[in-house]
């Protein structure tokens, strides 16, 4: 392999893995919180591409408008979830939650397929991001380079929360010890609140670069790329916010790699992940960085 | 709050339901009354091709709505997009909604699923457009209105090195749809003839139905500079892999077949697709028959648009069927399988149809491209 197609390859699976990583922080960052794997995530992440494209096509409003309000919308349907299906089982066992948490991914996609209509739609990009960069012979869409761009401005900001702010101080109390936390004053519901929306806000800027990178929506497109984040999380360590970023490259990367070093294996991509999912459960159940409990959020 | 957003929830599931089932409203029992069921993918990767299908189908069954003096209803069903449902969705209609011959599906790999329904069951099932030959081949119950794949196969195949002029290519494979794999090894044989070359195929990669990147595959692609690359497949996937091809500088024709030939295929690709070619059934440049003109024209008036190459297949599968139960005289489905068998000379708006032992139509190909975002009619090409 030459080292121009190599390059091309490390730019296609960046922009990949970056997108991964985007949607497997939400998985992460519940779980850290809840010990709850929101089946719904990846739905959410389906309605952010609808709201964009919704928004986008009425054509009345900018771009950079259309995109902020389906994040907003988007933020406010995760919160809504929240508090319909997973706070009245606050105090039941562990697995009512998680099968609370399917049935709402059900029944997102199902409206979504009703009030959508199941014929794929085209989301329209605005011009500015439909450019390409051509370095040496490495062919660049603006996108691939926007995109890790946005990523690890919004992992550092992220970070800061958590780490550096009152809300993170809790978010990781809460996360370390539920019932302590909240004898301790902290109003355990806000902060599960306020995660919900760091999680659904996540979605909806992986969404939306997603629909701009991929432009044809269907109501389905949720299901395979949630799987593969919520693998991408347990890789990295669930739990953990670096290490959700880490599994989303690896993830991304691995996929690109398999099919440029094997070309004739490309049709085994998907089971990459899942191959490599049970690889870590059997080698490393706690995942690549997952070992530091007291930094689970 | 909490019983408000509780009320919500239940009042959304209920409204689901009942949306949901809206089509199933009319399946209490009326014995005067012959149904014919419809199995398409209405929802997921296909739904666009499902959708165009049943638009031909209702058509026909609105301007033929009776036989032996019985109002002819349709009772569709949604496989889903998925080899799974689509033997549920067949299941379901002869099981629960006693129809008398069935209709489907959009994709060879939907409807092979189905394959075993009707040979357990003996009911008749005829295909629009399904064009992998394993569809027909050895089920006595199975028939389709369209021509099959090792023929598209040439087809394209000829075109690729008689017009395009190239020596080399490379396929790209939905390698779990059979009607992309099948077509993609036609092509394969046929362009390895033309050019007597044995290494005239530089690359051969795979995708998966859903999938959205193809990056991976396309640099590998590009760095073995073919003359053309033939990838056979969804719509959807077939045009994000145009686009991307563009974008990585990928400048060579993209050849496909005729799954490729719906309105999504260009709003996704845009000026990707642009120059891209494709084989089909039919198109509305040369009416073949009388049939299509009426076709044409009802078609028009209904819905406003240019009907595709399937939406005229599905028209014309209907009306086999309602020729048959014609002839036979009866509903009872061996006799009607046996009539379609005997279908021979017929005037459909996708031109005559004979069906052949294996129960399948021979016809012309329509060679197509894609030009200011439309489909252009080039040739046509016989068997």
């Amino acid at each position: 392999m030459e080292i121009k197609e190599f390059l091309q390859h490390l730019v296609n699976g960046i922009s990949l893995g970056s997108l991964y990583a985007l949607l497997a922080i939400g998985y992460t960052l519940v779980y850290g919180i809840l010990r709850l794997i929101n089946f719904a995530h990846g739905d959410i992440f389906m309605i952010s591409t609808y709201a964009g494209f919704y928004l986008m096509s009425s054509a009345i409003l900018p771009w950079w408008i259309a995109f902020l309000l389906a994040i907003i919308l988007t933020c406010i349907l995760g919160i809504l979830v929240e508090k319909a299906a997973y706070r009245p089982l606050r105090d039941a066992p562990r697995i009512s939650l998680l099968i609370s948490s399917i049935g709402m991914s059900y029944l997102i996609e199902n409206l979504a397929i009703v009030f959508f209509g199941g014929r794929p739609k085209t989301f329209p990009i605005p011009a500015i991001f439909d450019r390409i960069i051509t370095i040496g012979s490495v062919k660049i869409p603006t996108l691939s380079f926007i995109i890790p761009v946005i990523t690890i401005i919004i992992l550092a900001i992220l970070l800061h929360i958590v780490h550096n702010t009152k809300t993170g101080m809790a978010m990781r109390a809460v996360s370390t010890d539920y019932e302590a936390a909240r004898l301790m004053a902290i109003d355990v519901n806000k902060i599960i609140t306020f995660t919900f929306a760091v999680g659904s806000t996540l979605a909806a800027v992986g969404g939306i670069m997603w629909g701009m990178k991929y432009p044809s929506l269907i109501p389905l497109m949720g299901v395979m790329p949630g799987i593969k984040c919520f693998i991408a999380a347990v890789v990295g360590g669930i739990g953990n916010i670096r290490g959700a970023v880490l599994g989303g490259f690896i993830l991304g990367l691995g996929e690109i790699m398999l099919v440029a070093f094997m070309p004739a294996l490309s049709g085994y991509r998907d089971a990459f992940a899942f191959i490599l999912l049970i690889f870590i459960l059997l080698a490393k159940p706690t995942g690549l960085m997952g070992k530091n409990l007291a930094e689970k959020v | 709050m909490k019983k408000i957003l509780g009320i919500l929830l239940v009042v959304l599931l209920v409204s689901s339901l009942i949306m949901g089932c809206s089509s199933q409203g009319t399946s209490s029992e009326d014995e005067d009354v012959i149904k014919i069921g419809v199995f398409e993918p209405l929802t997921g990767a296909n739904a666009a091709g499902g959708a165009m299908e049943v638009e031909g189908i209702e058509l026909a069954n609105e301007m033929f709505p009776e036989v032996l003096g019985k109002k002819v209803v349709l009772e569709i069903a949604d496989n889903k997009s998925e080899k799974v449902e689509a033997a549920n969705a067949a299941t379901y209609l002869v099981d629960n909604a006693n129809v008398v011959a069935i209709i489907g599906s959009w994709g060879s790999s939907l409807s092979m699923a189905a394959g075993p329904v009707a040979e357990e069951n003996q009911i008749p099932i005829v295909a629009p457009s399904a064009t992998n030959p394993m569809v027909t081949q050895g089920n006595d119950w199975y028939f389709r209105v369209c021509f099959i794949d090792p023929f598209q196969g040439k087809v394209m195949a000829n075109y690729a090195y008689n017009e395009v002029g190239a020596k080399t290519a490379a396929i790209v494979r939905e390698i779990s749809n059979d009607y992309s794999v099948g077509l993609a090894s036609f092509f394969v044989n046929s362009f390895k003839e033309l050019t007597g070359d044995d290494n005239a195929i530089l690359e051969i990669v795979d995708y998966n139905t859903g999938d959205t990147d193809f990056t991976a595959q396309l640099t590998s692609i590009k760095e073995k500079n073919p003359d053309v690359i033939f990838a056979p497949g969804n719509y959807t996937e077939s045009a994000l892999l145009a686009k991307q091809a563009r974008e990585l500088g990928i400048n060579v024709p993209i050849l496909g077949g005729d799954t490729w030939e719906t309105p999504e295929f260009i709003d996704i690709g845009k000026e990707a697709v642009e120059g891209a070619v494709l084989s089909t059934f039919f198109t509305t440049e040369v009416p073949i028959t009388p049939m299509s003109g009426t076709f044409l024209e009802a078609y028009q008036e209904k819905y406003n648009k240019e009907p595709a190459a399937v939406t005229a297949l599905g028209f014309d599968a209907y009306l086999v069927i309602l020729k048959a139960i014609e002839r036979a005289g009866s509903t009872d489905p061996v006799v009607i399988r046996d009539e379609i068998a005997k279908t021979s000379g017929f005037e459909g708006a996708a031109g005559i149809v004979t069906l052949d032992e294996n129960g399948d139509a021979t016809k012309n190909a329509i060679i197509k491209e894609v030009k200011d975002g439309k489909f252009v009619y080039l040739t046509t090409v016989e068997p």
